[in-house]
């Protein structure tokens, strides 16, 4: 494919031009992350320069269209991007909810307008979205919710509380899950998007067992969201609900590669001093992660070809974030005694022990491990009675 | 047989309501994490520990303690792994008694402990792992003394200590046990640096720094270059203490979360009521069962000064500390997003658990050496 060898030369010349030897040094956590938004401060020239070199090229969504703010790259040509940002390191230039969930389901089901609308201002960074999915009643039973949302001819009014909703306080705009009826559990439900400044939102930080505060309680004291926020029909909103979670899931079980813990070997990277029966854990968890990720480009190439069962990314999901957890069991088990420090400097204000504990929620959210389970067992395998 | 007798079923029965009430979550772990105490215990329950005999509670009736063995320091030890108290029972109460009884030292110390005014801290580790044949500190042999240099870690409730029990080469070189001495070392020595660390559990560990510091020959533990002997008796009573601390632990987790499995409901019925999750209830029972078992066993053979109570007693630390990282962990899991938050005491057990897996030997540690280290 000699297009595909001119694509690769050009990207691997522009990247080296492009990526600054800042934004080629790995991530150490989620704070280091570009999220971008209204109220994003940026670490540095450099990544705010990288961010405007990606979105200008389009390159934040290589494989959204141009129209839309997308790089319009095709699925190999998507690849090879991806290829040649890993070799040198880069560092992804924007991480978005609205990226990695909220675009697929507007490209999907968005009116032209709502795609004109949202779209760029999401590849270029401007709005940072949370989702507002789960609720103090409704976790592994989504289709549970209860906030309401009551038809005012040109508005809905909005009432009521989700919970465990991630970086809410720091986001500009929400796609919500509200019930239109009452009629029906799954058919009741519609998909809204509004701005976080509406009178009536408001935020309460909830602290994580790791000491950081990514989530919040929202509350929704009649919130007035425009009829044309609405995405697909009314109470349709589960259609659309269940096709994001595909996508959330699917970014979620990248986190089975490595995410900012790098994808070395760890029986490489580890020094375990005289602890063979460690060691062996090792050992055993660089062969799962390798055959992991082999299955990820297997899913992706999949996915790319419209072959993927629509379960599957339930599947990815699972196994990602339970070989993401087992990962940090282990750093933290190589790292002894120092890795329960939790406050020294000297242990970078307790990075390990707390990275630990984050990795705790990766089978909760997005779906817990037990409901991706139940999908596929339903789903994939139809057995008798899931 | 093995099962608690009635003295020590009766006293199961005043301790469990007393660390519940005055040894609760909320009034000591979250309540000095959140006052920033420096300790990360409260010393007047430490004192009332004294009241009750039980900082005492290895210490012989003839030295005003109340003359119990490793079986009764384990029921404590097991309450207090279920309410997650914070104190220096383990570390004092238990290991350093073991260290110093039958030397002068216990007369100098026994009566502040029996108390519950007195803390000590076992100063082995030197690196992130447990490794006590290697130890390398120098003690270096200096007119009737010894001046002692090198560095340890993960010396629990260090900063609160009145002395410190430090175990120091006078001989031989790291990885041999002979050469090896234990100095009661106390907490005003010049020449001691002392930094305050906190865990991830909120409790306090130090790290200690000897610079040149120079104690009399009378501050030797037992014999000198002969203290592996004792550092053994010191860390089995440790080990399987902290093996029934480790039982509690996972016991408190389970407790808490065969609780949310009946309150919570989701897709209209309680969450206890799907079967993915009571097998896994089950199992876990099963194992924290299994591992209380191997715990009162290893108790039992050391009371009994058995050939095997080494063996039986990494078998308890190394079961214990796997079921325990099994029932945090589902804990967590099974209490889905409201497991995550700080609120909630559910992940004080997971980070509880991690801290005393690693305590006189990881799991991998003490598999691997079935006793014989
Ligand atoms: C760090 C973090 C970030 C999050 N971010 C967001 C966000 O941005 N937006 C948002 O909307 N939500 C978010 N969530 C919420 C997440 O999606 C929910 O926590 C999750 O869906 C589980 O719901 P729950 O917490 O109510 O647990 P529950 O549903 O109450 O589950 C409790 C336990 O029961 C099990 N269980 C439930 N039903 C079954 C069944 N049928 N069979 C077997 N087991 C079952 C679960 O697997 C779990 O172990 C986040 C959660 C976390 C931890």
């Amino acid at each position: 494919m000699a297009d595909d060898e001119t694509f690769r030369a050009e990207t691997r010349a522009w990247l080296e031009a492009n990526c600054s030897p800042e934004m080629r040094t790995p991530m150490r956590s989620e704070k280091d992350a570009c999220w971008g938004g209204r109220n994003f401060k940026f670490a540095s020239d450099a990544q705010r320069q990288w961010l405007e070199a990606m979105a200008g090229r389009g390159w934040t969504v290589p494989d959204w269209p141009s129209e839309y703010g997308g790089g319009g790259l095709s699925p190999s040509e998507t690849k090879i991007l991806k290829e040649e940002m890993a070799a040198i390191g880069a560092r992804v230039p924007l991480t978005s909810f609205g990226i990695s969930m909220l675009g697929p389901a507007l490209l999907k089901y968005g009116t032209e307008a709502q795609k004109q609308r949202f779209l760029p201002e999401i590849a270029r960074g401007e709005i940072r979205w949370c989702q507002g999915y789960s609720e103090p009643g409704a976790g592994s039973d989504l289709a549970g919710l209860q906030t309401r949302a009551e038809d005012k001819g040109d508005h809905y009014l909005v009432n009521g509380q989700k919970v465990w909703t991630s970086y809410a306080d720091e986001a500009d705009w929400i796609f919500c899950l509200v019930r239109t009826s009452n009629e029906s559990k799954h058919g009741g439900i519609s998909f809204l998007l509004f701005d976080m400044e509406s009178p009536g939102v408001s935020t309460r930080p909830i602290k994580l067992i790791s000491g950081y505060s990514p989530f919040c309680e929202t509350f929704f004291d009649n919130v007035k969201v425009p009829k044309d926020q609405l995405v697909h029909e009314e109470n349709k909103g589960w259609t659309v609900a269940k096709y994001l979670l595909g996508h959330e899931r699917e970014m979620i079980s990248g986190m089975g590669l490595g995410g900012s813990a790098g994808s070395s070997l760890l029986s490489e990277a580890l020094d375990v001093g005289d602890d063979p029966l460690l060691a062996a854990d090792l050992a055993r968890f660089d062969v799962d992660a390798l055959a992991f990720q082999a299955m990820s480009e297997h899913f992706i190439d999949k996915l790319k070809a419209g072959e993927a069962h629509p379960a599957e990314p339930s599947l990815m999901k699972y196994a990602g974030t339970e070989l993401n957890k087992r990962r940090h069991e282990l750093l933290l088990r190589a790292g002894g005694s120092d890795a329960l420090e939790w406050e020294s400097e000297r242990s970078r204000e307790g990075k390990t022990a707390r990275d630990w504990l984050r990795t705790k929620a990766n089978s909760i959210e997005g779906g817990t491990s037990e409901i991706q389970l139940g999908i596929v067992a339903k789903h994939i395998l139809q057995l008798p009675g899931a | 047989m093995l099962k608690l007798n009635d003295d020590q079923q009766m006293l199961l029965d005043t301790v469990r309501p007393f660390m519940a009430d005055e040894g609760r979550i909320e009034t000591q772990l979250r309540h000095w994490r959140d006052k920033g105490c420096p300790d990360g215990f409260g010393h007047g329950l430490w004192e009332r520990f004294g009241q009750l005999g039980l900082s005492g509670i290895l210490i012989p009736e003839s030295a005003g303690g109340s003359g119990l063995g490793q079986v009764e320091a384990n029921v404590v030890l097991e309450e207090i792994g279920r309410n997650l108290t914070p104190s220096p029972f383990l570390t004092t109460a238990v290991t350093a008694v073991r260290a110093i009884e039958g030397t002068p030292h216990a007369e100098r110390w026994f009566p502040g402990i029996v108390e519950g005014k007195t803390v000590a801290a076992i100063a082995l580790d030197e690196g992130p792992r447990h490794d006590p044949a290697g130890t390398a500190m120098e003690a270096r042999r200096s007119g009737n003394g010894f001046t002692l240099n090198g560095s340890k870690q993960f010396v629990v409730h260090g900063r609160s200590a009145d002395f410190f029990i430090v175990a120091a080469r006078s001989g031989g070189s790291a990885g041999e046990r002979e050469g090896i001495t234990l100095f009661a070392v106390p907490r005003d020595a010049k020449g001691l640096e002392l930094e305050n660390v906190t865990l991830a559990d909120s409790s306090k560990a130090a790290r200690l720094d000897f610079d040149e510091v120079a104690v009399d020959a009378d501050a030797v533990i037992g014999e000198v270059d002969g203290g592996w002997n004792l550092l053994r008796r010191a860390l089995r009573a440790g080990r399987a203490g902290a093996a029934s601390e480790l039982v509690g632990i996972a016991a408190g987790a389970f407790a808490m979360t065969n609780d949310y499995l009946r309150e919570r409901k989701q897709f209209g019925r309680e969450i206890g009521s799907f079967q993915a999750l009571q097998h896994r209830a089950a199992h876990l029972y099963s194992e924290i069962e299994i591992a209380r078992a191997a715990t009162l066993k290893a108790a039992q053979l050391i009371d009994e000064e058995h050939g095997d109570a080494e063996r039986f007693t990494a078998v308890a630390k190394a079961k214990a500390g796997s079921v325990a990282r099994l029932a945090v962990q589902e804990a967590v899991q099974m209490h889905g997003g409201i497991g995550m938050t700080d609120e909630h005491d559910v992940g004080f057990y997971m980070k509880r658990q991690a801290v005393m897996d690693e305590l006189f030997g990881r799991p991998s540690f003490h598999a691997r050496h079935l006793g014989k280290d």
